[in-house]
């Protein structure tokens, strides 16, 4: 795929490794870190991984939990393609990644299922999605087959972070103008104790919920909103 | 030509030998991992019933005490598992698993649990799994909502067949706000059952028995 075409489907091709010495400097870290988390957020800049992005995230606690299992098979798939990199032939490398991708999703959800199955009866809905989700295998062409395994790992760990808090504010968003609260349900993830985190946030009784916000369209709006929230700031930036 | 042929055969070759070791792991995982799954399965299916029919009530192995009802039998959209919960060899509770297709997306799945009384009457109902609408339609589930809690001891007669609808339907039973389509979905699933059951239960656990006796279903 040429960078071009890479472009087209939205994905910002990383500048070569200079000279890919030394593990992970400080600084290379930070920068790392902070292109997950903010100038190269997979939700908000590179736009992938929207499918799932606006399905579950009809409350804080789905995009938490998908959140959660998209870090665990970003981090997982990133550190696997950077490990076997030198071996992969460059015409069998998209098939490659995907049958990575798909064994190691496979993998995650049986173990789950037989470890933990009440978190796996939660997050089972969630983890085939992942599948589906083209920021794992964006990342996999676009840095972990150019990179070192800590730097790879450390890549699919912040994108993997960045996009559970795209989730989490998307979630809480809808979840607060279409029902008011914060935290609903809560209680499915962390047990009966989470109960009591349900966040009135609105009236009950005078706050109606606006439905739109919960359903389909909401999502879209609402990372419409995100997005041009997210440019917003970046001008105030770089204006100073 | 050559060159490329010598480059498919390398390529295709290694990708068969990723494909190879993939396959290998997830089937090692696989084997690992089914039996635990297995029996999680058996216990959540165990412990869904055991919502519908209090441990207490019966004394027989409730997973082995089941029959499946084909389509044709009963006129529902699937395949229906129905469990026998018995005490000292008396039918105390038959729980129908049933799917309804009128919710508002996908198939709704519920455990319906029947006393053996006279009417018969409803001991309780509970969503297995359904894909409806977070914030709105999952109000049926008992952790979000005590909705599906006001099916208990319900029967035909109470309330009268006529009432066995929602109220926008001119029923007896509450919807949600925002959302009809997922009650409705159950109450009149609910109501089918409680139709079919008034019929057939009888003889379907007079079958089961009489096989049971013979040695054909071993407890």
């Amino acid at each position: 795929m040429s960078n071009s075409a890479l472009d087209d489907i939205g994905v910002t091709v990383e500048p070569k490794p200079v000279a890919d010495g030394g593990s992970c400097s400080a600084e290379d870290c930070k920068k790392i870190t902070l292109d997950g988390l903010w100038h190269n957020n997979p939700g908000l800049v590179q736009l992938l991984g929207l499918c799932p992005l606006l399905a579950v995230t009809g409350n804080m606690i789905n995009g938490l939990g998908l959140g959660l299992a998209t870090i665990i098979t970003l981090t997982t798939s990133n550190t696997v393609i950077s490990l076997t990199r030198h071996w992969v032939r460059k015409e069998i490398r998209i098939p490659y990644y995907v049958l990575v991708i798909a064994s190691i999703v496979t993998i995650i959800d049986l173990t789950m299922y037989a470890i933990t199955p009440e978190l796996h009866h939660i997050l089972g809905i969630f983890i085939p999605l992942i599948v589906t989700n083209c920021v794992i295998i964006g990342r996999a062409e676009a840095f972990a087959s150019k990179n070192k395994i800590i730097r790879s790992a450390l890549d699919g760990f912040m994108m993997g972070l960045g996009f559970t808090l795209v989730l989490i504010t998307l979630g809480g968003l809808r979840e607060l103008i279409g029902g008011g609260t914060l935290l609903s349900q809560a209680s499915v993830m962390f047990g009966p104790n989470a109960e009591s985190w349900t966040w009135q946030v609105f009236d009950k009784e005078s706050y109606k919920g606006l439905l739109l916000a919960v359903l389909p369209p909401g999502a879209f709006l609402g990372m419409g909103f995100l997005i041009a929230l997210k440019n917003i700031i970046d001008n105030k930036i770089a204006q100073k | 030509m050559k060159k490329h042929l010598e480059a498919m055969k390398k390529a295709g070759l290694s990708l068969a030998i990723f494909a190879f070791i993939s396959v290998l792991l997830v089937a090692t995982t696989d084997k690992l991992t089914h039996n635990k799954i297995l029996e999680n399965q058996r216990l959540f299916l165990l412990n869904s019933l055991n919502q519908v029919v209090s441990r207490d009530q019966y004394d027989n192995d409730l997973l082995k005490s089941k029959i499946v009802l084909s389509t044709r039998e009963t006129g529902f959209p699937r395949d229906t598992p129905l469990y026998f919960a018995t005490k000292n060899g008396r039918l105390v509770t038959a729980i129908f698993e049933i799917t309804s297709l009128s919710g508002y997306s996908g198939a709704i799945n519920m455990l319906v649990g029947i006393n053996a009384t006279q009417p018969l009457s409803i001991s309780g109902v509970r969503v297995l799994e359904h894909t409806e609408t977070p914030g709105l339609g999952d109000k049926v589930e008992t952790s979000k909502s005590d909705w599906i809690l006001s099916f208990s001891n319900k029967s035909l007669q109470n309330p009268p067949l006529s009432k066995w609808a929602v109220k926008k339907d001119g029923g007896d039973f509450d919807q949600f706000t925002g959302a009809t389509i997922t009650p409705r979905a159950i109450v009149n699933a609910v109501r089918s059952t409680l139709l079919y059951a008034q019929d057939n239960l009888m003889k379907h656990y007079q079958d089961f028995s009489q096989k049971k006796s013979k040695g054909t279903i071993h407890e």
